[in-house]
């Protein structure tokens, strides 16, 4: 039975000043379906996406829907023709509520004034009928990521779409959100709803999609069906080559203690709660992966510990020296501590500064980089020279500002300089956020090497397969508190998943 | 969480003009009145040299209100004013000749239309060409006062100013008829704009995009709302207001233009913006307390308060907002986008 | 994205010059040009405007002396801008750091009769950059402990500067108020100070009736001692990093508190210098309507500058020959010397908007290029 298909994309060509974003991508989507589109960071996934939303316009190619070719100048068209989509960066205004949020730009109006009662009741509806309880008239800032998630849909529902775009929608939930998050999706699948499923996860692929589309550097490079498909096929297809998935390591030899937190509280920017009394010991040669749904206090521990952030209350000690509320320089100094950042653009460089800067941004003071309070510019120079070539970090130029580089190249001048120096400590949060598998796979070979070292490693992340596959123990943050730490091999995705969402097991 | 610290602020300087008038109305109307100095800090004619004062103060202040509400800070308040204030007075000396009311109100609306101008100037300067919105501000501060230094006739004299409408019935309430409801027309239009502003930000689709806009542009741009052709509007609305501020510093107050006459009430502005937490009425709050400081300076000079030198008094204006500036902001919340360009296109994935 | 970008050669020196020269050039004629215009619509000639401008800022050894005269409080006010831009702050401050670097340097000037030069005339010098510097440091202060914009809170205080110094030397009112303490008690109802005693005048070079100081000579050891902390030293590589990205600043463990406080120093007491230097080596005294434009012709002088010192320097040529060619210009042209002020602007909105420029004379940027100045972006926390 030949079907129209909602939704065609066809020889979609996406050319940014420099880069090819999407080359000849063909796409079609169907009624009810679930299409999952697999890429990995960089791809083309999102621009395609945002094609189709109206944000960009192809260079090339054109866009069907319902079978007729149409032209999207902004959201506002793509709103019209019954495609909503979901950000992986939620496209919500915190300080308004629900009802604001989900009426903006298509607002419900009487007498000149906003009918918020109208609106409410809309959004009440829809939320009973796709099973997705929320307040109207709550602010959006005081929910939790989950919920603002379903805002997001609703939003795109209450315009009407038929048509859903759902950009990375797992990376931010705990296993049991998925299933939740899954569970709305085949509700919306069973009203006649089409899904476009944007994701890097293998599993969730197999798990929820009708079928699945592989992008690779801006090329659709093939289908799958997810019945016959695993893991290691999707993979390859993915990245282009053998792809291994596991971190080689050997067992942990751990030693000393060298980080030592005991009962540390501390507030966010706002003054609400962030650490709740943490305590961890983390000892050298092992590495503690500390897991847990984003916006738990994970960014304010590593603030802590590093220095950026006041402790209320607590004690940190690194080596055995007191270290709580120190300055950033004494913990990297005396604490022989490291730490690469989350947000790498926002703490771990400076973009405007050449590479050769970046690369002594905390040791620019210090012999041979400076003499007295001048600065020794062929000491800096040919410091960056010799980390480039260890770090395999790819630039025609070390006189290139930092900016210019690939994520994936300016983190690993993150972890080329953060490496650079005799370390005891090192905290690395969200090491591979948003970049390619090849980078991915050196840095952590890098983790696990100074594992080996004997430094004592913190790994903050938010993927908890990054999390199992580097850590020895896993410590799970919970509202401000390390509600448990289990051995990696007693581990399991469902137990982490229900710590991450507060549930103890007595 | 968040939301009660927010309104608090704004609390607070409203708090501030409810306190002088209800100290006005005990200190008139009890045997407090015995005591001069609450008779200086509290009569009659402090709190109508409050308002006065206060009025350029409320209209700059909504002027950046809806500037910043939608993103663009603008710290060229102070130019606009100028520009409103000289072109207002340009207009009224060329019209002396009309009847009074027509020549008047023809004034306000070129003051209005300068403004306005001056407004759209700092948008395509901030938006269109990019430019750092607080170099932009400064180049409308300088052009303001370059140009209207320039083109100013000194010769040139404006005959009559708006005069007082009391409004019947209330003005014959005591202290608060003689100070609120025995205005000229320019006052009253300040205080009323400050409900329509409120209203307007808090219950109109065109206040919630803006404040979106302001806010978390890439969301407005997602549902379809033109970020900038919000960001254009509102600065020229601004703008106006900024020059109706003028407006009323010539047409009304002085009655005559003298160069620089604005002398840092577009920053003051600023100030009770930032003090009333980007809410009208908290700016309205914040203006009254600065209008009450010039008032008290005036006051204490005309009580023959000697033995501190008149520059000291003269200080209070300008220290009490340094005072103000420093205790609020960090706790108060800025519209979250202000000051960022806003790019449609962002960069690649 | 995959992609690397394409190889790009870095730039060679003279060419990186003549990069950062053309657009503040460009802007310069395109100010010029929108000026003659506006002199046009307002019926004034602008051919003999900009003639007697130009004779009077060069046509003469005395033009040219006014000129260098003129551009020593430009050249230290702009290096006072342009350090407080490198940190991403912006000091609209000047003109009362200036004022009170005046008052402080005229308060040891007119006193200590009989100090030997060599110590009066340093320690005016010393005393006006540490009045400069303090009344720089107080937004700096307060930025970093209370969150309160440097903008608002300087603007503010050039106004409390004006008042303070008007008081210093006050003659006293009808009403029978006391005197400022720096009042002139022989000037009888005018409020002014005495002259600063010969000890603490800087000296005249060339013939006394150009009235070149040796205050040039202060001015550019400024700017090469500017440019070597600025791009040499490790502060000045503290001080660019906060400016840059003041959260990886902290991650560096540079004490970003400290360094704000420590530019809004350093830029205030160069406007403090560039008081000191324009009263003893030029007025001699002080009276209370100093200062009033000195701090927004710094924020012109600065970006037209790019922020650089030796870029200061040249934008202070310009400038300087405008005021001194000004009075010429109205003299011969009947143009109102306030023209002046707006051609400043255009120049200001032209080079703070490379795009204008580019976009005008379809010049290409460089990806090395910013597109922009770009400062703090909202009034909130530190």
């Amino acid at each position: 039975m030949e079907q129209i298909p909602v939704l065609e994309a066809r020889n979609i060509t996406k050319r940014f000043p420099g880069v090819i974003a999407n080359q000849n991508v063909n796409l079609t989507l169907y009624r009810g379906e679930i299409l999952a589109l697999l890429g990995e960071n960089g791809a083309g996934k999102s621009t395609l996406m945002n094609i189709i939303y109206g944000l960009y316009q192809p260079t090339e190619g054109e866009i069907l829907v319902n079978g007729k070719p149409v032209q999207m100048r902004s959201p506002k068209d793509a709103i019209a023709l019954g495609i909503g989509m979901v950000h992986q960066h939620f496209q919500l205004v915190p300080v308004m509520t629900v009802v604001d949020n989900v009426m903006l730009g298509s607002e419900s109006v009487r007498c000149a004034f906003l009918n918020r009662e109208a609106a409410a009741a809309r959004i009440t509806e829809l939320s009973e009928r796709y099973n997705m309880a929320m307040d109207p008239y709550a602010l959006v800032e005081d929910l939790p990521v989950g919920v603002r998630q379903r805002v997001e849909i609703i939003k795109a529902l209450y315009r009407q779409a038929d048509i859903l775009i759902l950009d990375e929608p797992t990376a931010v939930l705990t296993p049991q959100e998925i299933e939740g998050l899954f569970a709305v999706m085949d509700l919306l699948r069973g009203q006649g709803k089409s899904i476009i499923f944007i994701t890097h996860k293998l599993k969730e692929v197999l798990r929820v999609a009708d079928r699945i589309g592989v992008l690779r550097r801006g090329q659709v490079v093939g289908e799958a069906d997810p019945k016959t498909a695993t893991q290691s096929s999707l993979a390859s297809l993915m990245v282009g080559r053998e792809v291994i998935l596991e971190v080689e390591k050997s067992d942990a030899h751990p030693g000393k203690a060298v980080l030592e937190i005991s009962d540390l509280r501390a507030t966010t920017d706002l003054g609400d709660t962030a650490l709740a009394g943490v305590s961890l010991t983390v000892h050298a040669g092992e590495i503690v992966g500390v897991a847990g749904v984003q916006g738990n206090g994970q960014t304010e521990l590593v603030e802590v510990l590093t220095g950026l952030r006041t402790a209320k209350s607590g004690t940190i000690r690194i080596g055995g020296q007191g270290m709580t509320n120190a300055s950033p320089r004494r913990i990297t100094e005396e604490g022989q501590s490291c730490h690469i950042p989350e947000d790498r653009h926002a703490f771990g460089m400076v973009d405007g500064y050449p590479i050769t800067d970046n690369l002594v941004l905390n040791t620019y003071y210090q012999s041979p980089f400076a003499r007295g309070i001048t600065v020794n510019r062929p000491a800096i120079e040919a410091n960056a020279a010799a980390l480039v070539e260890k770090f395999d970090v790819r630039t025609p130029s070390v006189h290139l500002s930092g900016g210019s580089l690939s994520g994936g190249n300016q983190q690993k001048m993150v972890v080329a300089r953060e490496f650079s120096r005799p370390i005891q400590l090192l905290i690395a949060a969200q090491p591979t956020r948003g970049i390619d598998v090849g980078s991915i796979e050196f840095i952590h070979q890098q983790i696990v090497a100074k594992r080996d070292e004997g430094v004592a490693v913190v790994l903050v992340s938010s993927e908890l397969d990054e999390i199992l596959a580097l850590s020895d123990r896993i410590a799970v943050m919970y509202k401000g508190e390390i509600i448990d730490i289990v051995d990696r091999d007693d581990a399991t995705r469902e137990g982490l998943g229900l710590l991450m969402a507060g549930v103890k097991e007595a | 969480m968040g939301s009660t610290f927010w309104k608090r602020s704004s609390l607070i300087s409203i708090g501030i003009a409810l306190f002088l008038v209800v100290m006005a109305v005990l200190v008139n109307l009890t045997s407090l009145s015995q005591y001069t100095w609450l008779r200086v800090l509290f009569g009659v004619s402090a709190l109508n040299f409050t308002l006065r004062a206060s009025i350029p103060l409320v209209l700059g202040a909504l002027s950046g209100i809806l500037c910043e509400r939608s993103g663009i800070i603008n710290i060229g308040i102070e130019g606009m004013m100028l520009a409103g204030a000289f072109a207002g007075f340009v207009a009224k000396t060329n019209t002396n000749h009309w009847p009074l009311m027509s020549s008047l109100i023809f004034s306000v609306l070129i003051a209005l239309a300068v403004g306005g101008l001056m407004g759209l100037l700092h948008a395509i300067l901030s938006i269109r060409f990019r430019m750092d919105q607080i170099i932009s501000g400064t180049v409308i501060i300088i052009l303001a006062a370059g140009t209207s230094s320039y083109l100013y006739d000194r010769d040139a004299i404006a005959q009559g100013k708006f005069s007082s409408v009391a409004i019947p019935g209330l003005s014959d309430i005591p202290v608060i008829g003689p100070v609120l409801f025995d205005n000229p027309p320019l006052t009253y239009l300040a205080l009323l704009l400050v409900v329509v502003v409120h209203v307007a930000l808090f219950y109109t689709r065109w206040g919630l995009r803006t404040r979106a806009v302001g806010e978390h542009p890439r969301a407005a741009d997602t549902v379809g709302i033109n970020v900038n052709r919000y960001r254009y509007v509102n600065t020229s609305i601004g703008g106006m207001l900024a020059g109706l501020a003028g407006g009323y510093l010539v047409l009304e107050a002085v009655g005559q233009f003298q160069e620089g006459m604005t002398a840092g009430r577009g920053f003051i502005s600023l100030a009770a913006m930032i003090f009333g937490n980007w809410n009208p009425f908290g700016a309205l709050g914040a203006a009254t307390l600065f209008g009450y400081t010039q008032a008290l300076q005036n006051e204490l000079l005309l009580a023959g308060v000697t033995n501190v030198p008149r520059q000291f008094i003269s200080m209070l204006p300008y220290i009490v907002t340094i005072v103000a500036v420093s205790g609020f902001v960090g706790r108060v919340r800025p519209p979250a986008a202000e000051g960022k360009v806003y790019e449609t296109e962002g960069g690649t994935e | 994205m995959a992609t690397a970008s394409p190889a790009l050669p870095s730039p060679g020196r003279y060419r990186r010059i003549f990069r950062g020269l053309l657009i503040p050039v460009l802007a310069l004629l395109t100010a010029l040009v929108a000026g003659a215009l506006v002199m046009h619509l307002s019926g004034d000639n602008a051919q003999d405007a900009y003639i007697g401008l130009f004779k009077g800022a060069f046509g003469s050894a005395k033009g040219w002396a006014a000129t260098i005269r003129k551009m020593i409080p430009f050249i230290l006010t702009g290096l006072s801008v342009a350090v407080a831009f490198k940190a991403g702050l912006f000091n609209i401050g000047a003109s009362g750091q200036f004022v009170m670097g005046t008052v402080f340097s005229v308060f040891i000037g007119i006193n200590f009769e009989g100090l030997p030069m060599a110590i009066h005339l340093p320690l005016a010098i010393v005393f006006g950059i540490v009045g400069g510097a303090l009344w720089g440091a107080i937004p700096g202060i307060l930025k970093v402990y209370t969150g309160a914009h440097e903008v608002i809170v300087t603007i503010m205080l050039n106004y409390v500067a004006a008042l303070f110094a008007g008081w210093t030397v006050y003659a006293g009112g009808s009403q029978g108020q006391t005197p400022g303490p720096l009042w002139d008690r022989t000037a009888g109802p005018i409020s002014e100070t005495p002259d600063v005693l010969a000890s603490a005048r800087l000296p005249y070079l060339f013939d006394p009736s150009y009235r070149i100081h040796y205050g040039v000579f202060i001015a550019l050891a400024a700017v090469v001692f500017i440019w070597w902390l600025i791009y040499k030293t490790t502060i000045g590589f503290e001080i660019r990093t906060v400016g840059q990205n003041m959260k990886a600043a902290r991650y560096a463990g540079i004490r970003v508190n400290w360094t704000v406080i420590l530019t809004m120093g350093i830029a205030g007491g160069l406007a403090g210098l560039a008081g000191a230097v324009e009263t003893l080596g030029l007025n001699h005294k002080f009276a209370p309507e100093f200062g009033g434009q000195v701090g927004f012709d710094g924020i012109t002088i600065a970006l037209l500058g790019q922020t650089h010192p030796f870029g200061v320097v040249l934008s202070s040529l310009l400038f300087g020959a405008l005021d001194a060619g000004a009075s010429k210009m109205q003299f011969d042209s009947r143009v109102s010397a306030d023209i002046i002020q707006i051609i400043q602007a255009l120049v200001l909105a032209f080079v703070a908007a490379p795009m204008i420029i580019r976009a005008l004379y379809r010049i290409k940027r460089l990806p090395t290029e910013s597109e922009s100045t770009s400062l703090g972006t909202s009034w909130g926390g530190s």
